[in-house]
């Protein structure tokens, strides 16, 4: 908050609190597409003696609230928009100015108000909203206020341990939003822990830094190489090397960052990662991913031991690890950490991770991305949510590596957060490999899902690009895997499938991200192609139906949609027909994937399902993603089977023909 | 009075709106954001609820105006179209139309006798 807010007639918000006419001159932004309800909703503040601003399009309170010369002291915004979801803008705002917001909605379901507590809404307001309601949210601007100056403080020159005891005993956490607030405190003071550097702190007062898209992804790619365990506001301040910028901002921000990660990697709860909790949330699902590639592949002894190492440091998306994993592994196993992390498979994993064979195909596949690039990836998927998403596209349509890098590239603008992380990391997917291209490709393809399914979280998106550079590649280098050529032109198809069911709930602009996936969904199509193979999408088509049956594949086919991907991948790998696996591989992402979340997934299991492919054992595992919803896959194993389930898994989003006829990607780019 | 009797009449007539299930608190809600500065408030925001006729939202819309009954028949509405019963949706369909129109043709003699009785009275419930 500016100390030194001078807009408004009351300045009283911005600053502490309080003038005799507070609240009174509140300045209130309101995003709602029922003019209705905004005409209620403006006559009501108003009443109210706020100050009002009304918008009835989400893209256009953004911009105003980015404008400078506009200051707003707290958001209104209902949840469903035709043009932008509610809480990715509740993201936005969140992450770029910091200011309380409210989410609206004529649903009262506890699942979407648990929804907007996580998202960082600082209340929830049912619709119809009356008078009343709007009366106190004042409350939400002061507590907002109170909260960062004690976080200033506290890393200020007050004593780091008595601050820090204070602000949890001293918050009047009065609403909801308190356990929001609570809990960001008690990991400020966990951050204060780590970090004594002060020298910034002693000011007090410090004005309000707005985190700009640059800034952000300048914050992103110093957490993604410091390692998201080792990030500490000190040295991310250090890499970072913005003037003027407070380990404190940092710290705070950082908070914020944690907690979106967390949320993506949330969605792979439903799989029942048990890791996500352990490990940060970016890892969580990629550590379950790993947890259960490894296992499946120790168990096939396909794996070498090496590669599950790797895999597993992968899979806990460790940077650390990336340096020990062969690339192939290691790739792979980025692939899926980031697909666990980003997909829901969580679940259907651990049981078709059995299928050590995917293990092999990720040794055999020189999974050109680095651990790191796919950690990043998957940093950047969870956090790019919204760069995922063009990554995703990215990738989809280039279908070549070049493309991918190149979108990855892109995706960075689109996050806001794009980070260069992704820039950076881009370059280094193109580095290998070919093979697993396929895994990479549909990892690329998912992590771009996964950041785009994050929406808004921007930062993350460097993974995800990363992912699509890997996905690229295995794409390109359709010498080593044959089906690599699906990846890339099926993450278009991916992206549909995605943004078909589940993703649009986050993000429409998640398209791109399929775009990712739509390799996994080529990986499918040379599955279904290469049914020969043994992998019969139909396998896979039923291990999503079975959502948990995965086993019933003939291989340990994972039914997570990743694995689908892989199986996709492996049948591309076989008769090089990338075109099915695309197209599962878009089911998969698909399906895992409502949320960006899923998309990570579905990465993470494509990853599986190249990494098999590449080995060409084609053992796919057709593990079930859980996370996708199963029963996705109709009874059709065929490459529309498969795209079907996908599809259904999106939501119901209503089977697709195996070439994505997403009518967004054409799918088909990939070259097998 | 002519007024007077105006305003009772129009009394009467909100009463019987509630009274008949037509409108609930919301729509008292809305009456007492009417005051001078926006006399026909309420009247504005229906009329804004009118013309998206999107029966598929209905639901939605209706009860930002407090309009309980073709709230109701539209949630029905909308249920018998998400479970794919097309007779449902047909029968529920007609049913919702009758109560939209029915609904509609009330407040507009409402709002019209409110403007001749007078701004004033209208937001007053205790009238």
């Amino acid at each position: 908050m500016n100390l030194s807010n001078d807009k408004g007639s009351m300045s009283t918000a911005s600053s502490s609190v309080v003038s005799d006419k507070f609240p009174a001159g509140l300045r209130v932004l309101v995003v709602d597409d029922d003019p209705t309800c905004l005409k209620i909703l403006e006559k009501m503040l108003r009443t109210c003696y706020y100050d009002v601003t009304k918008s009835n399009r989400a893209e256009h309170a953004l911009d105003m609230l980015r404008d400078k010369r506009k200051v707003f002291d707290i958001v209104i915004s209902d949840v469903h928009m035709p043009d932008m979801d509610g809480f990715k803008l509740l993201e936005q705002v969140g992450l770029e100015m910091d200011l309380p917001v409210i989410m609206m909605s004529a649903d009262d379901s506890k699942s979407v108000v648990m929804k907007g507590v996580t998202h960082g809404a600082c209340d929830y307001l049912i619709k119809p909203v009356r008078i009343e309601a709007l009366k106190n949210i004042w409350q939400h601007v002061v507590r907002k206020k109170k909260n960062e100056w004690r976080e200033l403080e506290q890393s200020g020159s007050v004593d780091e341990g008595d601050r820090l005891q204070k602000p949890s005993e001293d918050v009047d956490y009065s609403s909801s939003a308190n356990e929001g607030n609570w809990r960001s405190s008690k990991r400020r003071k966990d951050e204060e822990e780590e970090a004594d550097d002060r020298d910034d702190s002693s000011t007090l007062k410090k004005p309000r830094v707005v985190w700009s898209v640059e800034l952000h992804q300048q914050f992103v790619a110093a957490v993604n190489q410091l390692g998201i365990d080792k990030a500490v506001p000190k040295k991310i301040l250090e890499l970072m090397n913005v003037p003027g910028l407070t380990r404190e901002n940092v710290a705070s921000h950082l908070q914020k960052y944690r907690l979106y990660l967390r949320r993506l990697s949330g969605v792979s709860q439903h799989q029942g990662n048990s890791f996500m909790s352990s490990q940060e949330a970016t890892y969580g699902p990629l550590s379950s991913l790993n947890g259960l590639d490894l296992q499946t592949l120790a168990a096939a002894g396909q794996i070498p031991a090496q590669s599950l190492a790797t895999l597993q440091a992968a899979g806990l998306s460790r940077p650390t690890a990336k340096s020990g994993i062969p690339m192939p592994l290691v790739d792979q196993r980025n692939l899926f950490s980031f697909e666990n992390a980003k997909l829901r498979f969580g679940e259907g994993q651990p049981q078709h991770m059995s299928s050590g064979k995917q293990m092999n195909l990720l040794h055999g596949i020189p999974t050109s991305m680095e651990p790191k690039q796919l950690v990043n990836l998957h940093h950047s998927a969870q956090s790019l949510g919204g760069m995922n998403m063009q990554v995703g596209a990215h990738g989809g349509h280039s279908g070549q590596s070049s493309s991918l890098l190149m979108q990855m590239a892109q995706p960075q603008a689109r996050g806001q957060i794009l980070n260069e992380p992704a820039g950076g990391q881009v370059p280094r997917l193109p580095t290998s490999t070919g093979q697993p291209i396929l895994s990479n490709g549909i990892s690329g393809g998912v992590l771009a899902r996964n950041g785009i399914g994050e929406n808004g979280r921007g930062t993350g998106y460097n993974p995800v690009s990363q992912t699509s550079s890997m996905l690229n590649f295995p794409l390109n280098h359709t010498a080593e895997l044959p089906g690599n050529s699906f990846p890339l032109g099926s993450t278009p198809g991916i992206s549909n499938l995605p943004s078909k069911g589940g993703y649009q709930e986050d993000a429409n602009s998640d398209i791109k991200g399929s775009a990712g996936f739509i390799a996994s969904y080529d990986i499918f199509n040379d599955l279904q192609q290469h049914k020969s193979n043994g992998w019969e999408l139909q396998n896979v088509g039923l291990t999503f139906d079975a959502s948990q049956h995965s086993n019933s594949l003939q291989s340990n086919i994972a039914v997570a949609p990743s694995v689908l991907i892989n199986q996709a991948y492996s049948s591309s790998q076989r008769s090089g027909q990338s075109s099915n696996a695309s197209v599962t591989g878009k089911a998969i992402f698909s399906v895992g994937e409502g949320t960006e979340h899923g998309n990570g997934q579905n990465v993470g299991q494509h990853q599986h399902l190249t990494n098999l492919l590449g080995d060409n054992s084609m053992r796919v595992k057709t593990e079930r993603d859980a996370s996708f919803q199963p029963a996705l896959f109709p009874q059709h194993f065929g490459q529309e089977d498969l795209m079907s389930a996908i599809l259904k898994q999106q939501d119901g989003i209503g089977p697709a023909e195996n070439e994505f006829d997403f009518d967004e990607y054409p799918l088909d780019n990939i070259p097998v | 009075m002519e007024r007077n009797q105006l305003r009772r009449q129009l009394a009467v007539m909100r009463q019987s709106l509630f009274d008949q299930g037509f409108l609930d608190e919301q729509f008292i809600q809305l009456e007492e954001l009417q005051d001078d500065a926006n006399p026909n408030f309420v009247e504005e925001i229906v009329t804004l609820e009118k013309s998206p006729l999107d029966f598929n939202k209905l639901d939605s819309y209706m009860h930002h105006i407090g309009a309980k009954k073709v709230k109701a028949e539209s949630t029905h509405f909308r249920e018998y179209c998400k479970a794919g019963n097309a007779e449902g949706c047909l029968r529920t369909f007609q049913q919702l139309k009758k109560e939209y129109t029915t609904l509609k043709k009330k407040l507009e003699a409402y709002f019209q006798m409110a403007r001749q009785a007078g701004p004033k009275e209208i937001a007053g419930r205790s009238k």
